[in-house]
């Protein structure tokens, strides 16, 4: 684990402007996973809440192993298989784990302090390795080198090991596509490089949206997410997680709530800083973001803070994500099975 | 990425020039440990998405934002935001407050929490946040605080 890690924090920022390289991807030639989302009449969409209270405190470091271990712990009760190798059989088509490529979409946009931990991201790739997934089809990914660099990583353009870097290398497609009434520009790290994508982002508050978690975390895979932004990115998350390459690709989510802010966000705010010290595991996006909405809700309420609906930020774009036009998920809680884990 | 910055500012009937942000050594125990970053009113989504729009609808001009270190103990992030008068910066600096603010001696108005203090002076709108807590960061704060007020 250390070493893999050492090899993104000490790697020397390469200069190399990546092309375009590597045949575009389509889900339906990597095959369909077991469970869909949203889920069919009857089924339930599963939401994993993994926690240990000993992640880390407020003056010590993240201590790796345990978040490795709660990683596959969490993956364990969302798949029912004990071993990681197993589990991940479950989330990854056969033919991706074979070798194709594999993104994780941090969000390192807070900046330091509230970005996806480093030591998420390599604890997920290293576990895809131990279930044979070839380091060198494993891509960290971010909008830029400096989001990437507030997460704790660095550029790594090697091919024969886990590849870090962001959009403002590999560029973006030329042709716009439709997102909602807006046209919009795809990562191509998104169209022509990874077959699959999971979603790795932070649980924060957010001054616009409300909440941002799975699925705001998207806006990072267009070229100008601010003009996405209106009426509380309502319905601009809806719409560009509908973008047929996203919803064929983003496929599941791990998301950190190691640490989180509950007001204030989305930057750095450590007045309003929290450590749920959990991780929020799933495929189906909107329950992901239903459930993460609640988290934040629950403390706001416990130190006395109004509902975000009283300060004209209720996160309405979830509720969007689910209708009939979008269908990206579930956010009925009848209709979601939320798994609480402790390690 | 720039060196340095020069901010612009419409002050009164006259234009002043500042860079705001304290040399190495400037402050007692301060370094300033990275290149000043500066974003245009039509770029602050690629610093400070999500949160942009109330800062343009304020009407942000520039932000800039540099690192500094306190006697390699604490780390801390300056953000200085030129808006286009004073009234855009008491709108973004009484938004941001809450009621377990403490009051700061700084500027036109201040305030300061255990790890981040935030004041405005005229046009500017000056945020500085540490990522350690440790018994000295909230008067490390201040200290660096009063050095970028000094130059504005």
């Amino acid at each position: 684990m250390k070493s893999r890690r050492e090899f993104l924090i000490n790697a020397a920022a390469s200069a190399v402007l990546l092309g375009a390289s590597g045949a575009a991807e389509e889900w339906a030639l990597a095959g369909k996973p077991s469970h869909s989302f949203p889920p069919r009449p009857g089924e339930k969409a599963k939401v994993v809440i993994a926690r240990d209270a000993s992640l880390h405190g407020p003056t010590t470091a993240l201590d790796e192993q345990k978040v490795l271990n709660l990683l596959e712990k969490a993956l364990a009760a969302w798949t029912g298989r004990d071993k990681p190798a197993e589990a991940w059989k479950r989330i990854v088509p056969a033919s991706v784990l074979a070798g194709r490529v594999i993104g994780l979409k941090v969000n390192g946009l807070g900046g330091r302090g509230i970005s996806t931990h480093a030591g998420l991201a390599m604890a997920v790739a290293e576990s895809l390795q131990q279930a044979g997934v070839r380091a060198e089809n494993i891509l960290i990914f971010e909008r830029d080198t400096w989001s990437l660099g507030s997460c704790g990583l660095s550029v790594n353009t090697d091919s024969n090991r886990v590849r870090c870097y962001g959009n403002d290398k590999s560029g973006y497609e030329e042709t716009p596509v439709a997102c909602g009434p807006t046209l919009v520009k795809l990562a191509k790290i998104l169209t022509r490089e990874c077959a699959m994508v999971i979603n790795l982002p932070i649980l924060k508050d957010h001054e616009m949206a409300g909440i941002t978690f799975s699925m705001k975390n998207m806006y990072g895979i267009v070229d100008r997410p601010y003009l996405l932004h209106a009426n509380n990115c309502n319905p601009g998350v809806a719409d560009v997680n509908a973008i047929p390459a996203v919803r064929e690709k983003l496929r599941f989510t791990i998301g950190d709530a190691i640490t989180s802010v509950y007001d204030g966000g989305p930057g750095f705010r450590p007045e309003r800083l929290w450590y749920p010290k959990a991780l929020v595991v799933g495929a189906d996006p909107v329950a992901i973001d239903c459930t993460a909405w609640q988290m934040i809700e629950r403390k706001r309420a416990e130190v006395g803070m109004p509902r975000l609906e009283a300060v004209g930020r209720r996160p309405d774009y979830i509720a969007t994500a689910a209708d009939a036009a979008h269908r990206l998920g579930t956010c009925d809680p009848q209709r979601i099975q939320v798994v609480e884990v402790q390690s | 990425m720039l060196a340095i910055v020069f901010l612009s500012a419409s002050v009164g009937c006259k234009t002043r020039s500042a860079n705001p942000f304290p040399a190495s050594g400037a402050v007692t125990g301060w370094e300033k440990t990275g290149d000043t970053r500066t974003f245009e009113a039509k770029d602050l989504w690629q610093y400070i998405d999500g949160d942009a729009e109330e800062y343009i609808h304020a009407g942000v001009v520039l932000a800039s934002t540099s690192e500094y270190k306190y006697q390699n103990q604490v780390e801390a992030v300056v953000d200085v935001y030129t808006m286009g008068d004073a009234t855009g910066a008491r709108t973004i600096f009484e938004k941001g407050q809450t009621g377990d603010a403490q009051k700061a001696s700084l500027g036109d108005a201040g305030i300061a929490y255990a790890q981040s203090v935030v004041f405005r002076k005229g046009p500017y709108l000056v945020r500085i946040v540490a990522y350690e807590d440790t018994p000295s960061t909230q008067q490390a704060l201040i200290a660096l605080a009063r050095g970028v007020e000094a130059r504005l």
